[in-house]
């Protein structure tokens, strides 16, 4: 466990972590907004664990498990609303979806 | 029992107007008419028990205690003499036979319930103004007529001249109120009552024979008065008011509401008796007022324009005898020229009805056969006009006026009258001949459908044409017992050369009128058609152009100011808020455009500035 230092999964969980930001703000399809947004958790996932490893601190690997419920939670819920998008518009275009007259 | 019958009189129609003004809508033609004419008609058998048991003097009702502080405690009360009686008797009888010829005017016309109600509480105000034993219950008569004035002359309100003749008439009678208003403030300042009998006591006792205060009280009550009587100058409401239903010029810019102000100087005659100066003036403005309105009369040509011009000059007289101190003549003529006036609106009105609405001179004549009730009625009324002699009404009390005038000494006042008298001749003439004689000048006027029913139609007609004969001048019962002796009581010297002189000036104008109007009527076409007499009809039929003047001293520079004020700078400020807060609500309506990827970069771009101003502000310190 000794082999990788602290720096490299931080700098890993922030390559992850910006690579599902870019994918929120540029994709226009709900499906991978969503995925974004899991990639994003797991980038802040993985710097928890990375912390916890590196200070032999329990409290980050009991807050990855946290994450990972939310994770969850957060892909039913945005699937099931997703089906339901699907449902009624026939596509998952986020600009297609968008009935507001701003 | 007296006091039964006269609580009656002007509760019933009080009554009649508060059902059919709540009704709603739920009253149909039939039932409104029926409640509005039976509410006046028992209005009218209340006056009359009224004046069956009259005693003979003066007798006063408290009706009740309005406030009661201390020693202050006025109540409100009606009075009943010989002059209230007079005034209740024109105002349900006339008001009655108005109101019964109306049923037959008015059918199928819509909102007929509104009409009713208005004409109850015209009656009812105008009750109370004659009633009331002091100043402010008068007050209360005096605008609830003003109002209901309002409502009659605006009531084909979809037209919007109608809706401007009905404002016009509120404002400038309102004018005169606010005079009488302050007249009334002063009176009740000085004199510490507005008890009507209590003000005529205690006025000579506070205040000198022509002194400042007494002369300012009946100078302002005298303002009041002009309004309400449409006298020069603030007569500009009447003619304008004939746009209401011939009924109610009949009722009120004839028989009742016009002859207030008059009523109210003859009730008020020991205030003005305190001010010379004032009534020197009031003789002025009816003598001024009867000869201005003469002459536009003679240059009208709807038919009910000349008749309001025609009224304003004989309140004229009226005026004129008041000035002179004759206030029994005044109330005479008040009384006669309700019979008679209310004679000629009505056949006015049976000729516009028959006529599918034609009221323009120059497009009706030649109708006397087709229409014989109606021009009986204006040969009746027309006769009274003029006061032909010895057979007419009106003859007693314009004789009497210009008697008591020339008797009192007034020579200018009594040679104007008398001028006055030359040109009633002569419009009247002009009315008649151009309605019933000649050719028809339309097809209205070829084709008219005469009124049938002999009770709603022919019955009111028949009683005020008897009225308006000697007839009328007999009921008149005399009001020397209420009024201060009159101007002749000292001097009968003259009296036989004024009656020449009186009949010599109604048959000139009536024999002027006649050669004028039959042997040289081309001739007179041809003069008023171009030169000096197409002026003067221009002047006379715009009624010496007192609308233009008024209008363009007050009424312009009144909307420019309001103009003015519309952009008012403070208001500016009190919006600022509003302002502000509309343009907020724009930039964040822009904000919410609906994008999930907009909203993404923005929260973004915050927390990356959020996140690099920690780094900036702590990371030198960490």
């Amino acid at each position: 466990m000794t082999g990788i230092p602290m720096e490299h999964g931080l700098i890993l969980a922030v390559i992850l972590f910006s690579l599902g930001l870019a994918g929120l703000m540029l994709r226009r399809s709900m499906l991978f907004v969503l995925m974004s947004l899991e990639v994003m958790l797991n980038a802040a996932a993985l710097a928890f664990v990375v912390g916890s490893t590196a200070w032999n601190q329990p409290e980050g690997q009991a807050m990855f498990l946290l994450v990972i419920t939310l994770a969850a939670a957060e892909a039913s819920v945005g699937l099931a609303l997703m089906i339901q998008l699907y449902q009624r518009f026939r596509s998952l275009e986020l600009h297609e979806v968008s009935r507001m007259r701003g | 029992m007296m006091m039964a019958a006269t609580l009656l009189s002007f509760l019933l129609p009080l009554a009649g107007a508060i059902v059919l003004g709540f009704s709603g809508g739920r009253l149909g033609p039939r039932a409104s008419a029926a409640i509005g004419v039976g509410s006046v008609g028992l209005a009218a058998l209340a006056t009359a028990w009224a004046l069956l048991t009259f005693s003979g003097d003066s007798q006063g009702f408290t009706l009740w205690t309005w406030v009661s502080v201390g020693e202050f405690q006025p109540t409100m009360g009606v009075v009943v003499d010989r002059l209230s009686l007079v005034m209740m008797s024109i105002i349900t009888g006339v008001g009655f036979l108005i109101h019964l010829f109306a049923v037959w005017y008015m059918v199928g016309d819509a909102g007929i319930t509104r009409f009713y109600a208005w004409m109850n509480l015209f009656v009812f105000s105008m009750l109370v103004l004659v009633l009331a034993d002091n100043l402010l219950l008068l007050f209360l008569g005096w605008e609830g007529v003003g109002l209901c004035s309002y409502g009659l002359i605006g009531y084909y309100y979809q037209n919007e001249a109608n809706g401007r003749a009905a404002f016009k008439a509120f404002i400038v009678t309102r004018t005169g109120d606010v005079f009488l208003a302050l007249g009334l403030f002063l009176i009740f300042v000085e004199l510490g009552t507005l008890d009507i009998g209590l003000v005529l006591e205690q006025a000579p006792r506070v205040w000198a024979e022509g002194s400042v205060t007494a002369n300012l009280a009946a100078l302002l009550v005298l303002g009041g008065a002009l309004g309400k009587s449409a006298q020069v100058p603030l007569h500009t409401w009447l003619p304008d008011a004939m746009a209401g239903p011939t009924p109610v010029s009949a009722l009120i810019h004839a028989a009742t509401m016009v002859t207030a102000g008059v009523y109210l100087i003859a009730r008020l005659n020991g205030l003005f008796l305190l001010a010379p100066d004032v009534m020197w003036l009031v003789g002025i403005i009816g003598a001024l007022s009867l000869l201005l309105a003469a002459f536009a009369a003679l240059a009208q040509t709807d038919i009910k324009r000349v008749l309001a011009y025609s009224t304003m000059s004989q309140i004229g007289y009226m005026f004129l005898a008041l000035g002179v101190g004759a206030f029994d003549a005044a109330i005479f003529h008040l009384m006669t020229h309700a019979f008679f006036k209310a004679l000629l609106f009505l056949s006015a009105g049976a000729v516009i009805i028959s006529c599918h609405h034609e009221q323009d001179l120059s497009r009706l004549g030649g109708l006397w056969r087709k229409l014989p009730v109606a021009y009986a009625g204006f040969l009746a009324g027309g006769a009274s006009l003029v006061a032909l002699p010895l057979v007419t009404a009106g003859f007693f009390s314009k004789d009497e006026i210009l008697w008591q005038a020339m008797a009192s000494g007034h020579y200018g006042l009594f040679a104007a009258g008398l001028t006055g008298a030359v040109l009633t001749g002569l419009y009247t003439v002009r009315l008649i001949l151009g309605i019933f004689h000649g050719q028809p000048r339309s097809d209205h006027a070829r084709h008219p459908r005469p009124g049938t029913s002999p009770l709603r139609h022919h019955l009111p007609l028949a009683i005020l044409a008897v009225l308006s004969t000697f007839v009328g001048a007999w009921l008149y019962p005399g009001l020397e017992v209420v009024f201060p002796p009159r101007p002749d009581d000292a001097t009968n010297a003259g009296h036989t050369l004024f009656q020449f002189l009186a009949t010599g000036a109604v048959l000139a104008g009536l024999a002027l009128a006649g050669w004028l109007f039959l042997a040289r009527r081309r001739w007179l076409d041809a003069k008023v058609g171009r030169g000096l007499g197409a002026r003067l009809w221009i002047l006379f039929n715009r009624a010496w152009g007192f609308d233009a003047l008024f209008d363009r001293t007050l009424v312009r520079p009144w909307q420019t100011l309001v103009r003015v004020l519309r952009f008012d700078f403070i208001n500016l400020g009190m919006n600022l808020p509003a302002v502000i807060a509309r343009l907020c609500n724009a930039g964040l309506v822009r904000s919410q455009d609906g994008q999930l990827r907009t909203y993404a970069k923005v929260m973004v771009f915050g927390a990356t500035v959020i996140l690099v101003g920690l780094v900036m502000t702590q990371g030198g310190g960490a």
